[in-house]
């Protein structure tokens, strides 16, 4: 086990407080720079990708995790932030202007879903969100002035002061920059002030009322937090799938998402990365283990979509906290070695839960 | 006596057909422990829940020191320096009990949202100012033990405690709090009582309590209001009240 002693309050501020943490993100953070040089160019292009997923679930992570709304939409910010990238690029505006850009349109977007959103909250808010991103696709099939329609719209390759990103090396390190960023803001966003209003909303609206906590307002923030860091992604897809076409941001990216943040586990930036990297990774190793299984199963049509579905559920059913819950219990079982006991996250019964009014 | 820290003014709310409360009036002092009883569905928590603007009165005033609560809408309450606890206790269920008090501390400075994403010194300086507030109020109700522990995994009997600690670090001026004696055991309820008197008379807040143990009524409240169906039957003293004959009638019928 380990005790803190802390002598000033600054002391339990920071976010790598022991050694080992320290060394362990340190090496994680030496292996990400170095693998580009060790793995191959396929292997450097995916864990591109994975990076992005991570940004945009990082993104649902702060509305759905943090602060308890649920969106089934998240696949439009992707789009609108790609779209919004795409076309900036092609207009002549310089990367490192345009990606912030179209996260701070997204985040607008966000505000302007959020706003007539939040009276309506639980399964009404998801399908309003749904609504949502079915308009965007929509609204991006047929203006094809901008979006270059059903027919899709090149991406330019991604510059940076003249020097071109365009091979898999120097993007994976746009990605993984850009991840790190987003989660160092996240990081310290949510362990201050509003990052505990966001809890509050989740957790007791009314009790967050009663402390002065703006709820409708907070909501908005959320979204529009949320909207924006999604939207990053999206611009970062656009690199990814070079071509844009609006098929590629349907329901299916949006459970996705939705599939990342629960499976991950709820409440937790740990999750988001997690949960990203357990999804995105998992068709690649769906199609390597399926040589190996027997004819009759590897040939079934919709083995991905069973084996997803079959882990959530599994999910949902035995590990409610997802993979962040699960490892915060591994650890705990590692730093008290012998003396763990077997229902120390066992949670108690919860009476006295009647009478909420909003 | 001075003019009192709040005034409710003939404050009726109806829910449709339901009258909740009917014309009532009362003042709160400052400085006052004042104790709200009643048979079950008397309106006490309703009068609470209208002063904190959880409802809007049908008609009435509602006069808190100089601002006119009608006006201002439910998350400014706390600006004023109005904190309340919850009949069922509302507190954030997957946060630490840290977490739980720093909300608290939402009315006070929390930096700005650019201070909060880089963590500038500045915010640090008002973080650690938010902890050492809390920090006082983690002392005062000897809650240490708990700090870091989540809330979705605490007795009872604590959670109580902390959600009349996360409404303490508010810093209010006049402090509500909805039953809460109601599920404590009498050592609990005893340490309560202390307590409240602790925050009348160290803290110098105001306390308004809706209670239904008579023992820790008699033994805090400078001053009790019992109601029924809606009205005041009886102000004054807790002994005044218990023997007033329209209260026993309506406890035990007539």
């Amino acid at each position: 086990m380990k005790f803190d002693y802390n002598t000033r309050y600054r002391d339990s501020f920071k976010l790598l407080r022991h050694a080992d943490q320290r060394i362990a993100y340190g090496l994680l953070l030496a292996a990400l720079i170095a693998l580009p040089w060790l793995a191959s160019k396929f292997f450097i292009g995916e864990l591109s990708y994975v990076f992005i997923l991570c940004i945009a679930s990082l993104g649902l992570m702060v509305l759905t995790g943090y602060t308890g709304q649920v969106s089934l939409g998240h696949a439009a910010f992707v789009a609108v932030g790609a779209y919004a990238h795409a076309w900036m690029l092609l207009k002549g505006v310089p990367l490192l202007v345009s990606l912030p850009l179209s996260g701070v349109l997204c985040a607008a977007f966000g505000v302007a879903v959020g706003v007539p959103a939040i009276r309506v909250s639980g399964l009404y808010l998801a399908m309003v969100t749904l609504a949502f991103s079915v308009i965007v696709t929509h609204v991006i099939g047929h203006w094809s002035s901008v979006t270059g329609g059903f027919t899709g719209l090149a991406v330019n390759n991604p510059v940076i002061w003249g020097v071109a990103l365009g091979g898999p090396k120097a993007f994976y390190f746009l990605c993984l920059t850009v991840l790190a960023l987003v989660l160092l803001a996240l990081l310290n966003l949510l362990r201050s002030g509003l990052g505990r209003d966001f809890l509050g909303v989740r957790d007791s609206e009314a009790a967050a009322y009663s402390l002065g906590i703006h709820v409708s307002r907070v909501k908005v923030i959320a979204f529009a937090l949320s909207a924006g860091v999604t939207g990053l992604a999206g611009a970062l897809l656009a690199h990814h799938t070079k071509y844009l076409t609006p098929d590629a941001f349907t329901l299916v990216l949006s459970m996705e998402l939705v599939l990342m943040v629960v499976i991950g586990g709820l409440g937790s930036l740990r999750g988001a990365v997690l949960g990203a990297v357990l999804i995105s990774l998992l068709p690649t190793l769906i199609s390597r283990i399926k040589p190996l299984l027997p004819d009759q199963i590897a040939k079934q049509f919709g083995l991905e979509t069973f084996i997803f579905g079959l882990i959530l559920a599994l999910f949902v059913l035995f590990e409610p906290t997802g993979i962040n819950g699960r490892w915060l219990k591994l650890r705990a079982l590692v730093e008290s070695f012998p003396l763990y006991r077997r229902d120390t996250f066992k949670r108690g019964k919860r009476y006295m839960k009647s009478e909420r009014y909003k | 006596m001075s003019t009192p820290l709040l005034q409710v003014r003939d404050v009726s709310l109806s829910f449709g057909g339901v009258q909740a409360i009917a014309d009532v009036s009362f003042d709160v002092h400052a400085g006052e422990v004042l104790a709200i009883i009643g048979p079950n569905g008397a309106g006490k928590t309703s009068v609470l829940n209208v002063v904190t603007r959880v409802f809007s009165p049908s008609s009435g005033n509602l006069k808190f020191a100089s601002h006119e609560l009608t006006r201002i809408q439910r998350h400014q309450v706390a600006a004023l320096g109005i904190a309340r606890t919850f009949q069922n206790i509302e507190l954030f269920e997957a946060a630490t009990v840290m977490d739980n008090l720093l909300l608290g501390r939402h009315r006070f400075a929390q930096g700005a949202w650019w201070q909060q994403v880089l963590r500038t010194p500045q915010l640090t300086a008002l973080e650690e100012a938010s902890h050492t507030a809390v920090e006082e109020v983690i002392e005062f109700l000897d809650l240490s033990a708990w700090r870091n522990s989540l809330v979705s995994g605490l007795p009872y009997g604590v959670r109580k405690v902390v959600e009349l600690g996360r409404a303490l670090a508010t810093q209010p001026r006049l402090l509500f709090l909805d039953e809460p004696a109601s599920g404590l055991n009498p050592e609990e309820t005893k340490r309560l009582a202390f307590w409240i008197d602790d925050i009348r008379t160290d803290l110098g807040i105001t306390v308004v309590m809706v209670e239904h143990d008579m023992s820790l009524v008699s033994s805090v409240a400078d001053r009790v209001i019992c109601m029924a169906q809606g009205k005041v039957l009886a102000s004054g003293t807790a002994r005044e009240v218990q023997c007033h004959p329209l209260v026993i009638s309506a406890y035990l019928g007539t």
